[in-house]
C-alpha cells in the first residue's frame, strides 16, 4: 500500500499512541481537521492491506512479572529449518519466532525464538520442550536474556516537509 | 506499583487484542469487564503511568508501508557501553534497544521507510561508534503471538 499525504500525516499523528478518551478518532480527526468518518475508513484501510497490525496496548513483560525474557538461538540444519521452525513458532510460549542469517564465525545461530517467564529456571524449562523438538537437526544453541531495556518507542517516521 | 487486581489483568489481556475503529473503541470493552467507559479509561490511564502499558495504538508495520525492520547487534566493551548506547539511541531509525548476556550485548530494532534506510543506519552507526553492526534480517516469519498473559 502507497500512503498518500494525508495517510502520512495520520501515521505521523498516531505513532506515539492514540489519546486514552471515550472517543480518541474524534479528537484525531478534529486535531488533523479531517472528519472523523474519513480518519477511520483510511485507518481501516491500512488495516486490510498489513499496513496497521492491529490497535492495541503493548505491555511492559518486567512489569507483569516475567522477568526473565530469553532470547533462544539455535543453529538448525538448513534441510529442516521450515517444518521444525513453524512447530518451534507454535508453541504457546514463542512469542516471536524467525528464520535470520548466520554470520559465521561469531554467530552460527539461523532460528531465533522468544521466550518470557517469570524466572530463568521457567525460561529453561521452556527452552528444553524447543530442544527436544528440534533433535538430531540441531547443532549448537545459545540463549541470550535482557538484562535491561534501553529503548522501545516503536516505529517513527521523519517528517517530511 | 500498585498490585494489579483482576479487572486490572483482564484489561492488560484484552487490550493485546484489536480494538474496534468505532467512535467508541473502549465502550465494547467496558461493557465486557462491567465498567464504566471513564473507569476503563481512568485505569488505562494509571496503567500508562505506572509504565505496565507502554503504548497504546495503531501498531505500523514498516514493511507493509514500502519499509523495513532490521534486528541488529554489536558487540559493546563495557567502558564504552553509555557512550555507544546514547549514539545509538539517539538515531530515530532504532525503535527498541535491549542489553543482553552475550558478547554481541547491544540487540536493537531499526525501522525504516525505506529497505535501503537500514544500510544506511546501519552504516551511519559504524561510523559513529567505531564498532560492526551486525545485521539480522528475517528470512521468514514462523509466528507472531504477541500476547503476554498478565
Amino acid at each position: 500500500m502507497t500512503l498518500d499525504t494525508t495517510d502520512r500525516k495520520i501515521v505521523e499523528a498516531l505513532q506515539g499512541g492514540l489519546p486514552l478518551i471515550a472517543a480518541p478518532y474524534a479528537k484525531v480527526a478534529a486535531d488533523l481537521a479531517l472528519p472523523e468518518r474519513e480518519l477511520t475508513s483510511r485507518l481501516q484501510a491500512m488495516k486490510d492491506s498489513g499496513v496497521i497490525r492491529r490497535i492495541a496496548a503493548a505491555p511492559n513483560h518486567y512489569k507483569l512479572g516475567m522477568t526473565a525474557n530469553g532470547m533462544t538461538v539455535w543453529d538448525v540444519d538448513d534441510a529442516q529449518l521450515a517444518a521444525l521452525g513453524a512447530r518451534v513458532g507454535a508453541l504457546p510460549f514463542v512469542t516471536h519466532c524467525y528464520e535470520r542469517p548466520r554470520a559465521l564465525p561469531m554467530w552460527p545461530y539461523n532460528l531465533f525464538a522468544m521466550v518470557h517467564g517469570s524466572s530463568r529456571e521457567e525460561v529453561a524449562e521452556k527452552r528444553a520442550v524447543i530442544t527436544d523438538i528440534l533433535g538430531d537437526a540441531l547443532n549448537g544453541c545459545d540463549i541470550l536474556y535482557s538484562t535491561r531495556i534501553l529503548k522501545k518507542t516503536g516505529l517513527r517516521l521523519r517528517k517530511r516537509g | 506499583m500498585s498490585e494489579l487486581d483482576q479487572i486490572d489483568r483482564d484489561l492488560i489481556n484484552r487490550l493485546q487484542d484489536d480494538l474496534p475503529l468505532d467512535h467508541h473503541p473502549f465502550a465494547g470493552l467496558a461493557d465486557e469487564l462491567g465498567l464504566s467507559e471513564d473507569a476503563l479509561l481512568s485505569r488505562v490511564a494509571r496503567l500508562r503511568e505506572e509504565g505496565v502499558l507502554t503504548r497504546f495504538g495503531p501498531f505500523f508495520d514498516a514493511a507493509a508501508m514500502g519499509g523495513d525492520f532490521c534486528l541488529c547487534a554489536m558487540a559493546v566493551p563495557d567502558a564504552e557501553f553509555e557512550t555507544v548506547l546514547t549514539k545509538v539511541n539517539a538515531r530515530p531509525e532504532v525503535a527498541h534497544n535491549y542489553e543482553r548476556t552475550h558478547q554481541l550485548n547491544m540487540w536493537f530494532v531499526l525501522a525504516c521507510e525505506t529497505p535501503e534506510g537500514i544500510t544506511e543506519a546501519a552504516d551511519a552507526i559504524e561510523r559513529e561508534t567505531g564498532h560492526a553492526v551486525l545485521c539480522f534480517p528475517k528470512l521468514q516469519e514462523f509466528y507472531i503471538g504477541f500476547r503476554v498473559a498478565a
